[in-house]
């Protein structure tokens, strides 16, 4: 199988098996559905395996016209296929984590409502990102950015009796619509300078409109569209300040926050940044915003991971902080970097949440680590699988984490070198970020694994209601399907950052696709590492340091909890800051959306009801109805006056005729 | 000596009459149909001085179509009267006016 059978496949099967699940489903049972799906998935993870030999190996590059979808005039919008270094990549990380995920909700959804809902939801999810990398043009790239949009909004309110998941998909919803308005924009503009939608005419055109400025402004095109299109990804891949739906996601199941909220669709924004790469490598400015925005999310959104309770959250805020960190690679300039990070990311972000849902299921749907603890000796998988993952986020040597975070690193430090505006920011709040992600995560490790066994209080709690189920409330492993997927994202995690070092460093990888900024690829090119060295030079880096001091206080903390305490009272305002997450709800909440609902408010009474019903609608009725009284007075049943008109019209038209005849 | 021209201002005259009984009449509307009548006779005239002075019966062939519609109307035009007559009670004009808008 060869060229397009096989892109068709990849892009196919999960939709195919996403419609038979969803429509027939319940009907042909639970085993159907997720095998069905699962072999949808699986057979679309094979072919971009081979997609990924073909493209990297063989040099086989494909960029065609599928379909056409719509003509307007002479432009031609169609269902294309761009499969180039950087499609097969994000080929490769969508199916393979789809594939873990699918097979890891088949022990997490086991007793749950909607099992069959589920797997056609995911399937489809599948699908939509698989458009959204492999689309040819903006107009693709923005269906399936909707259309994983759409797939999140119906997977975060699964359970849509609860006041909460409702709630969160709505705001969901909602933040992201602010993010598409800017991306639509954005594509407006690109479409209004170029001419074009197809990502080839667009660059090509890119060096004639350089230095153009925006009508009536003196902004430059370029830039302007730039940030246009990066506050779309702000709003997809949660940057502050449209961060703010991302933590509240976790009201969807597990497998979704794994695959969608962690691995896939938050980092669309960064594989569209990459995907534009010599759009944004002609605009210094843009790039210093979104190395601002990206430092702000890795720092200070980071941070608010040490203070939450619920595992899933800490995760969340995990995530969000390394969103951070591949927002800053790509403000460096360092696109390659950005997408190894995403592909590290995916596996080891992935595998903490697939992990954190094992033990929720192990403690029967309590996610609050404070009611967890000592599960290291109950759940020895799920607890190394963890251990990996987190030592891969905290990028402790040789995990896949280290590369990537010490790339990224090392391409602000180059950005600051050449003296970027915002480098230094990025510089410091990177490295503060290390810290931050130990603490953060041995945090979650110590309180859900080490320790006393709280959950046994809670069992005790419940005795007098629930006699019978007091043997059944000590947790066990977690079945062979959800620990399979782990041990198969744990490989991954330990291994796949320095295997592809070379290949994202050097930009061969994604060569052809992503173009570096020029800077950053002098500056590798003088210190391109290999895996080894790396791991032999970090110990005498301070990554590592600041890594393991992190650790260390974690353990303090965790050892000698009056300290916590202690240092918590001392930073009371602090803290209280954190722990209302900076007041970021509350300024959505209470200040921008009633402002948003007077300004909608005034729009409605102004434009709806007075300009659109008043003026225009019930106005012309008004006027026809005005006018037509006094005509109607013409018409008052006489004959006689009637005869009056038409021997008068007569005489009228014969003159007119005579006149047009003989004169 | 009697030319055309005088056939055409009798024809012209019963014309008008016609049409002035048609518009300024208001009571009887019986009248209104005598004047529609008339108003066929005296294009019937037009017909028959031009046919005598260009020589061409075809004039006074079509004078004869329209007296037999003209007959014929008159019979339909009656029994509608009639009709309405027996409805509203009255053949005041000022009556029938239930075609106001």
């Amino acid at each position: 199988m060869t060229g397009i059978s096989i892109y068709l496949t990849i892009i196919l099967a999960p939709l195919i098996t996403s419609i038979t699940t969803g429509i027939f489903g319940v009907k042909l049972g639970k085993t159907f559905s997720h095998s069905f799906t699962i072999l949808g998935v699986l057979i679309a993870t094979i072919c971009s395996y081979i997609v990924l030999y073909q493209v990297q190996i063989e040099h086989h590059v494909y960029n065609g016209a599928l379909y056409t979808w719509l003509t307007v005039g002479t432009q031609t919008i169609s269902v294309g296929i761009l499969i180039d270094t950087l499609t097969s990549i994000m080929l490769v990380v969508v199916t393979s984590v789809s594939l873990m995920v699918h097979i890891y909700t088949i022990g997490y959804m086991a007793h749950e409502e909607g099992y069959e809902r589920f797997f056609s939801y995911i399937s489809l999810f599948t699908f939509m990102m698989i458009m959204l990398v492999t689309s040819n043009n903006f107009v693709q790239l923005f269906f399936g950015w909707e259309g994983v949009g759409l797939v999140s909004y119906l997977l975060i309110g699964f359970y849509y009796k609860k006041e909460s998941a409702i709630f969160a998909n709505l705001k969901a919803f909602l933040i992201n619509r602010i993010g598409d308005l800017g991306f639509l924009l954005g594509i407006a503009l690109v479409f209004m300078y170029c001419g074009s939608l197809y990502y080839t005419d667009v660059f090509a055109k890119l060096h004639t409109i350089r230095f153009d400025i925006l009508f009536g402004t003196n902004w430059n095109i370029i830039t302007v569209m730039c940030i246009l299109l990066f506050i779309g990804a702000m709003g997809k891949s949660a940057q502050f300040p449209l961060h703010v739906w991302l933590p509240d996601s976790m009201e969807g199941p597990t497998p979704i926050s794994a695959l969608i909220h962690a691995a896939t669709m938050v980092t669309a924004g960064i594989f569209m940044v990459a995907r534009l790469s010599p759009m944004y490598n002609l605009s210094e400015t843009a790039l210093s915003v979104i190395i601002y925005a990206g430092g702000i999310n890795c720092f200070f959104l980071g941070i608010l991971g040490i203070i939450q309770n619920d595992i899933k959250r800490v995760v969340a805020y995990s995530t969000l902080s390394q969103l951070g960190y591949m927002t800053v690679a790509l403000g460096c300039g360092a696109y390659s970097v950005a997408i190894f990070h995403l592909m590290t990311h995916a596996f080891f972000k992935g595998l903490l949440f697939l992990a954190a849902g094992s033990v929720i299921v192990a403690m029967h749907h309590e996610q609050d680590m404070r009611k967890m603890g000592g599960l290291a000796k109950y759940m020895p998988v799920t607890y190394i699988t963890m251990l990996i993952g987190s030592l891969a986020v905290v990028g402790i040597p040789p995990f896949a984490g280290f590369f990537s975070k010490d790339m990224i690193l090392s391409s602000a430090v180059i950005a600051y070198h050449n003296h970027i505006p915002g480098a230094s920011f990025a510089v410091f709040t990177t490295y503060a970020s290390i810290f931050i992600t130990a603490l953060y995560s041995f945090r979650l490790l110590f309180m859900t694994f080490h320790g006393k066994e709280r959950f046994l209080d809670e069992s005790h709690h419940h005795n007098h209601e629930d006699n019978k189920h007091h043997a059944s409330h000590k947790p066990r492993e977690s079945p062979f399907v959800i620990t399979l997927p782990l041990v198969l994202m744990a490989i991954p995690s330990i291994i796949v950052g320095g295997l592809c070092l070379i290949g994202f460093v050097t930009g061969k990888f994604v060569f052809g696709s992503v173009f570096n900024v020029s800077w950053i690829v002098n500056g590798f090119k003088e210190e391109a590492p290999s895996a080894i060295e790396m791991i032999k030079e970090s110990v005498i880096h301070l990554p590592l340091y600041i890594g393991l001091s992190g650790l260390l206080v974690a353990y303090i903390f965790y050892k000698n909890p009056n300290i916590s305490n202690k240092f918590v009272q001392s930073i009371k305002p602090i803290y209280n800051i954190l722990d209302k997450k900076y007041y970021m709800d509350d300024l959505y909440i209470k200040v921008l959306m009633p402002c948003g609902r007077i300004l909608g408010k005034f729009l409605w009474n102004i434009g709806d009801i007075f300009i659109i019903d008043g003026l225009l609608v019930n106005g012309s009725a008004n006027l026809i109805n005005r006018y037509s009284k006094i005509l109607r007075k013409i018409q008052n049943g006489f004959i006689n006056s009637y005869a009056i008109f038409m021997i008068f019209g007569v005489i009228i038209m014969l003159t007119f005729c005579t006149n047009l005849i003989f004169g | 000596m009697i030319g055309i021209n005088h056939y055409l201002t009798l024809a012209a005259i019963l014309f008008t009459i016609s049409i002035m009984g048609l518009l300024l009449n208001r009571k009887n509307i019986i009248i209104i149909l005598m004047s529609i009548e008339l108003m066929l006779l005296a294009v019937n005239f037009n017909f028959i001085a031009f046919s005598s002075f260009l020589n061409d019966s075809a004039g006074q062939i079509f004078v004869f179509f329209t007296l037999t519609v003209a007959a014929a109307e008159a019979a339909v035009g009656l029994a509608i009267l009639i009709l309405l007559f027996r409805n509203l009670r009255s053949i005041n004009v000022k009556d029938m006016d239930k075609l106001k808008g």
